[in-house]
């Protein structure tokens, strides 16, 4: 998939609990939750973020509780793919079981600015950021999780093998 | 002969019917139990009833309402519902309904229904906790945790092992959860990230069960897939004639081979407390004696458990909380809460001016039942600190054992129970 939009970027250890404060989980509907997607470390985000966006963090990104609601609220307030140093390993399970694009790439985390024009092939693993004319590329999946990703998440795999789907 | 295996390795192989495994290879595995709450469960069940309509065993999916109930608004209350109903119509036996539940990771173990050897995935962070019974147990999402109900079994990529050695006797008022707040302010919030965490040491060993519990709850907040600590009479004494299922005791092979080995002097852990915003913040609490606090939570998965009231109570006994200061008592099951009665800790509790609450996940998480307000400061006995997790996006939680968290609520600001002196 080919992803174009506007670059937010944070810091190392974005935690599951500022993505999505828990004092909202008192439901799972994505629209409600995207509402207040990182307010606590971003108020403004919520307003600035265009459907297409992409979000860039450093190190950790994702870490704390296993709330799958994290991903959801991201995905849901119109970011498309999230490129950081590392994931959490919860939430690196649950993007892809929620179908959120996650790129694993150091080098691009360095160069790219807030702000900044990006393009990326979650396929290729190609990082472009059209503001600087750098290009990059990501760490590929696993050949298993990809094979996941292309099944069109867990759920998804499992109905095939049961023949429920 | 297989290759020498760590604990993780050795219970992962044995979960996937394979005779060895390896760092770094995905593997299916068959479940022992999984489990969710009710903040989690809602949208595993939904991702259940895409694939199936009934569960792999209900005896042994897990649901624990704990973090919003009792309910504490309409739209909670409509989500403990929908784990209710579901719990009724797939006869589930394992549902906890309130005045039966308790904090989830204090809950199992003390009922029994986890116990070593055991494979666990829940989805909840702190499913870690179980690693002090010897078990790989980890936090997964409601989607894992979803297809892990309907099918019994999950994938994992088997994780490498970082071994923890404590030797030594423990200095005075040094607790697991002060050697945990150690190890993670020595390694970071992602030192052990995608790696199993194995706790060995004589320091270790001299535990009771509810302090190597609070270890193990905490590995996540290192990263940590898994947080496991070796069976032994301790570990034995504790799930004999408690854990319903037969259990195994797996033990690393001396020649296993680990990611890291670090040994760390019991004697270098000194009472620990970890300022905002960051588990991995640590200082000890003489350095944090100029910080004014405006509430203190005891209790939570992490030191909710009968030897964190005592120690608690033992601080409290006699004295009063700061008259600025609210302290709030969660006892983390209804065991516990009985206990704390019947050995008189109640009296102690509310002798001292605190508030003691029915179990629940709440002011941890920043769901209820002790939200901070603006600039306010809480001590917790709880596991996290970060931006806002007990209310407003500008207080701050410093977490701490349960008794610097009873010494701070009397004090008025951090410190040691012998600074009450």
């Amino acid at each position: 998939m080919e992803f174009k939009g506007t670059v937010h970027k944070y810091g190392r250890d974005v935690d599951t609990d500022v993505i999505i404060p828990a004092r909202y989980l008192n439901t799972s509907d994505p629209a409600e939750l995207a509402k207040h997607c990182m307010e606590d470390i971003d108020t403004a985000f919520v307003d600035k973020v265009a459907p297409g966006d992409i979000m860039v963090a450093e190190e950790n990104f994702g870490c704390g509780s296993s709330r799958e609601h994290a991903p959801i609220a991201i995905k849901a307030s119109g970011i498309d793919v999230v490129i950081a140093k590392s994931f959490a390993r919860i939430f690196y399970r649950n993007s892809i079981n929620t179908g959120l694009a996650i790129m694993e790439c150091p080098e691009a985390v360095d160069a790219i600015n807030d702000g900044d024009e990006v393009q990326v092939d979650t396929e290729t693993g190609v990082i472009a950021d059209l503001t600087t004319g750098q290009t990059f590329t990501a760490q590929p999946f696993p050949p298993f999780i990809a094979e996941i990703i292309q099944e069109g998440g867990l759920v998804n795999r499992w109905k095939k093998k049961l023949g429920t789907a | 002969m297989a290759r020498p295996m760590t604990m993780a390795e050795k219970i992962l192989a044995a979960h996937a019917g394979l005779p060895e495994v390896e760092p770094g290879q995905l593997i299916e595995c068959d479940l022992d139990l999984v489990l969710a709450n009710d903040v989690t469960a809602p949208i595993a069940i939904k991702t259940v009833r895409e694939i199936t309509d009934h569960v792999f065993d209900p005896d042994r999916v897990i649901l624990v309402p704990d973090h919003y109930v009792p309910n504490k608004d309409i739209k909670s209350a409509e989500q403990a519902k929908i784990v209710r109903d579901f719990a009724h119509e797939q006869n589930i036996s394992h549902y906890y309904e309130v005045g039966c539940m308790g904090v989830e990771h204090a809950l199992l173990p003390e009922q029994g229904v986890v116990g070593a050897g055991d494979l666990v995935i829940g989805a909840d962070s702190h499913t870690c906790t179980y690693g002090a019974l010897g078990a790989f147990t980890t936090g997964v999402g409601s989607t894992d945790a979803g297809v892990g109900m309907a099918t019994g079994k999950a994938w994992f990529k088997v994780p490498e092992t970082i071994k923890f050695v404590v030797d030594g006797p423990l200095n005075p008022g040094v607790t697991g959860k002060d050697i945990i707040l150690h190890i993670i302010g020595l390694i970071g919030v992602d030192g052990a990230l995608y790696k199993a965490m194995e706790f060995t040491g004589s320091a270790i060993e001299s535990l009771p069960m509810d302090e190597r519990l609070s270890i193990s709850n905490m590995a996540i907040e290192a990263g940590g897939k898994a947080g496991l600590i070796p069976v032994d009479d301790v570990t034995r004494a504790y799930m004999d004639g408690r854990v319903e299922r037969p259990y195994t005791a797996y033990y690393a092979d001396p020649d296993a081979e680990y990611a890291q080995v670090i040994t760390i002097d019991a004697a270098d852990i000194v009472p620990t407390v970890a300022f905002p915003h960051l588990p991995s913040n640590t200082r000890p609490v003489t350095e944090a004696r100029d910080v004014t606090i405006d509430q203190a939570v005891i209790g939570s998965c992490t030191n909710g458990r009968l030897d964190d009231m005592r120690q608690a109570a033992a601080v409290l006994k006699g004295r009063k909380v700061h008259p600025d200061v609210r302290c709030i008592i969660i006892p983390a099951t209804q065991k516990v809460y009985r206990q704390c009665m019947e050995e008189g800790l109640m009296d102690i509790f509310l002798d001292a001016n605190c508030a003691v609450s029915t179990p629940t996940c709440g002011p941890c998480l920043g769901g209820y039942m002790g939200i901070l307000a603006a600039g306010e400061r809480a001590i917790a006995t709880t596991n996290r600190n970060f931006v806002g997790r007990m209310g407003d996006p500008t207080s701050e939680v410093y977490l701490s054992s349960p008794a610097v968290a009873a010494a701070s609520a009397v004090l008025g600001h951090i410190g040691l129970p012998e600074d009450l002196d």
